[in-house]
């Protein structure tokens, strides 16, 4: 597969095409926190041999890249659709920074939910920060806006959103790459205006950046990607991303605009296309973002009605919306859902927190699958690091005997990701019954396939690296009362040791160790790996 | 512009853990090694944990959607029986639906090997050369696992050609 992904034309999934893409134009480094459907760019960026990171959060990994830009060399930053909300802080103000080193930001949105706690538009981010957006419809475009992004970031000093929705991502389609070319090398050239944002500074940077965005557009009206395909005279449709593909296969009749750099819209051209047409439909994924600029610049289009926003388009559904058959639609059979491993360490505490009855704050990841039956033990799941501090607000208002019921559940990774602040917030402002967070540690990133994260010891290519301890964080913070529970060893009465918790009124942690059964057994190959290279160092 | 009617539309579903993906990514190699403009879609996530997992594959002379329209699947192939009925509004009128009846109780030495087997079935209604079925099993396999899967692949072409 390695060697396969550096030859000739290859079938490629959008995130491996990306990954290829960033290693052929010599990005510095790859950095990110992993989410579906985003997650397989690093890991393949790492296998090609590029350099690549995990990072504890999205906004870390943002702050990071931003830096490597800084410093005149290509990076790249991936996450999720909602992994750009964590890294959103970074993100508003680095469009108003000046990069030397190109920097792409991917946002991979998952329109439909396929593993996903909301259905956000990330297209709107690109309006609101003024972040010029590339949106490919396969791998082919996947691989090639990735070069396209470092060239116009470098060209306009301006970070680049390459949104990707799950269809690419996860699709295979062929890909022709490029000749490779080297990195760039890195060379501090200070800019105190144009990178430190204080109001005196930033106050002309804003103006620089509506500048730069009004280039961008004009670039993009001349020469920016698009592509028509003229057929019918009675109907033009104007399309972005993976819509494009839908609308071509579902209306084969029609004219078709679609254009690949989606912000700042190139809009005289849509302008041009749409006044040959007595009908002109624009088909959209999500929210209504394009149909509303486009009639807001005075060009009548038609969009799709309130029922298409809904999870995915597909050909059936565009065929609907250009017949406009607004009825309702044949409902998929379900399927069967998930569940927790047999095996799973998570089954015994969320079999606990059932029996006692526990109000159960939830955070993000396949321990979430503890809402469902036979457990039905969580309560609440808003976004990653939530179940701590939702816990505490649960904790504050609930009359005490409620109070005492309330225990927050967390993964390991996550806890790295957005937990750490939420235990400082219960140290510093402990409801009077207490509270208990629990981490569910079992040892890896298992919700999107096993990643390594800091609290595993060991970095993105599974070599060593230094494991942090969750114990002497959760003491060195002043939490009252931490237990680590090794869930494999014999008579631990788990239900009793959470009772106990529960009845004291006092900060508590507890730290249910156990590896995923899934991950284990390349746990042991990698600890095995490490400890020969550790061996075996001092002799070299 | 290309109907759609060139392109040949495979959907195959089953259970997280069953080995979809990598039948699915073997089939699309095997097609884009004979030389169709290919696409693969599925979806991944919580479907790793044992629910329900289906993945398109498209291929013909250009393929635009990656998805394969629900009523438009020419084949339909099955690897848990549970997951038969809730995928067959998939299938077109006249499409072939495979099942792993085709293969004999017993049949295969190592059951993983299914979704291979089941591939071997599946090659048996497609216009792709037996070659490239198997170079693409090859660079989507495990050298170690060659043997058991060409005899799997095999096992289930036979099965499905019984003359």
């Amino acid at each position: 597969m390695t060697d396969s992904l550096t030859k000739s034309r290859q079938l490629l999934s959008g995130d491996d095409a990306v990954a290829l893409a960033a290693l052929h134009a010599g990005t510095a480094l790859g950095i990110g926190y992993p989410g579906t459907p985003s997650t397989e760019i690093l890991e393949t960026l790492d296998r090609l041999g590029g350099r690549a990171q995990w990072s504890p959060n999205e906004k870390t990994a943002l702050e990071v890249a931003i830096g490597v830009a800084f410093a005149g060399a290509r990076a790249l930053a991936t996450m999720k659709h909602v992994g750009l909300n964590v890294a959103a802080d970074a993100l508003f103000t680095a469009t108003y920074t000046d990069v030397d080193g190109g920097l792409i930001i991917v946002s991979a949105d998952d329109p439909g939910m396929a593993s996903s706690q909301n259905e956000q538009d990330n297209r709107r981010y690109a309006r609101a920060a003024g972040i010029p957006m590339l949106e490919p419809v396969d791998s082919q475009q996947a691989y090639d806006f990735t070069w396209l992004g470092y060239e116009l970031s470098e060209r306009w000093k301006i970070p680049v959103l390459l949104r990707l929705t799950t269809r690419v991502c996860h699709s295979l389609t062929p890909v022709l790459p490029r000749a490779p070319i080297a990195p760039r090398v890195a060379d501090f050239r200070r800019d105190v205006p144009a990178r430190v944002m204080i109001p005196a500074y930033a106050k002309p940077a804003h103006h620089r950046l509506r500048a730069k965005l009004a280039d961008i557009a004009a670039w993009n009206e001349a020469e920016g990607p698009m592509q028509t395909e003229m057929g019918s005279r009675s109907l033009g449709i104007i399309s972005t991303g993976i819509s494009a593909m839908h609308a071509r296969e579902a209306a084969p009749e029609a004219s078709h605009f679609s254009f690949g750099l989606t912000y700042p819209l190139p809009i005289g051209r849509i302008r041009d296309f749409a006044s040959q047409f007595e009908r002109v439909l624009v088909i959209e994924e999500g929210d209504p973002v394009l149909v509303e600029e486009v009639r807001a610049a005075g060009i009548p289009v038609e969009g799709k009605t309130e029922r298409f926003r809904f999870s995915e388009l597909d050909v059936a559904r565009v065929r609907r919306i250009v017949a406009g058959d607004d009825s309702e639609e044949p409902t998929p059979p379900k399927g069967k859902p998930p569940e927790l491993c047999p095996g799973c360490s998570h089954r015994t505490v969320f079999h606990a927190l059932r029996d006692l009855d526990c109000i159960v704050a939830g955070d993000i990841g396949c321990y979430t699958l503890g809402v469902l039956p036979p457990f039905s033990a969580m309560d609440t799941c808003v976004c990653m690091g939530a179940s701590i501090t939702a816990g505490l607000g649960l904790r504050h208002a609930l009359p005490p005997d409620q109070a005492r019921r309330v225990v927050s559940v967390i993964g390991d990774s996550t806890f790295v990701h957005s937990g750490l602040t939420g235990l400082a917030e219960m140290a510093y402002n402990p409801p009077p019954t207490g509270h208990l967070v629990m981490i569910l540690d079992n040892e890896t990133t298992a919700m999107t396939g096993q990643q390594e994260h800091p609290g595993t010891g060991r970095a993105i290519d599974h070599s060593r690296a230094h494991r942090m301890d969750f114990a002497a964080v959760a003491r060195a913070m002043g939490i009252a009362h931490v237990d680590l529970i090794d869930e494999s060893a014999k008579n631990i009465d788990l239900k009793a040791r959470i009772a106990e918790c529960l009845a004291r009124d006092e900060t508590a942690l507890m730290i249910v160790r156990q590896p995923c059964v899934l991950a284990a057994p390349k746990i042991r190959l990698y600890e095995k790996a490490a400890d020969q290279h550790c061996t075996a160092a001092p002799a070299a | 512009m290309t109907s759609t009617h060139s392109t040949t539309n495979i959907v195959i579903a089953g259970l997280g853990g069953q080995g979809i993906i990598t039948a699915s990514d073997i089939l699309a190699e095997a097609a884009f090694r004979a030389g169709f403009d290919v696409k693969k879609s599925e979806l991944h996530g919580m479907s790793q944990r044992g629910g329900s997992v289906t993945s398109d594959v498209r291929f013909g002379e250009r393929v635009l959607s990656p998805m394969v329209p629900a009523g438009e699947a020419d084949v339909l192939l099955v690897l848990e029986p549970t997951q038969i009925e809730i995928n067959r509004p998939l299938l077109r009128a006249e499409g072939v639906l495979l099942t792993t009846d085709v293969i004999p109780p017993d049949a295969l030495k190592n059951k993983k090997s299914l979704n291979v087997a089941m591939l071997g079935a599946l090659s048996g209604v497609l216009e792709i050369d037996e070659d490239h079925w198997l170079n693409a099993m090859h660079a989507h396999l495990a050298e170690k696992l060659h043997r058991i899967n060409d005899e799997a692949f095999e096992l289930g072409r036979r099965c499905a050609q019984p003359d």
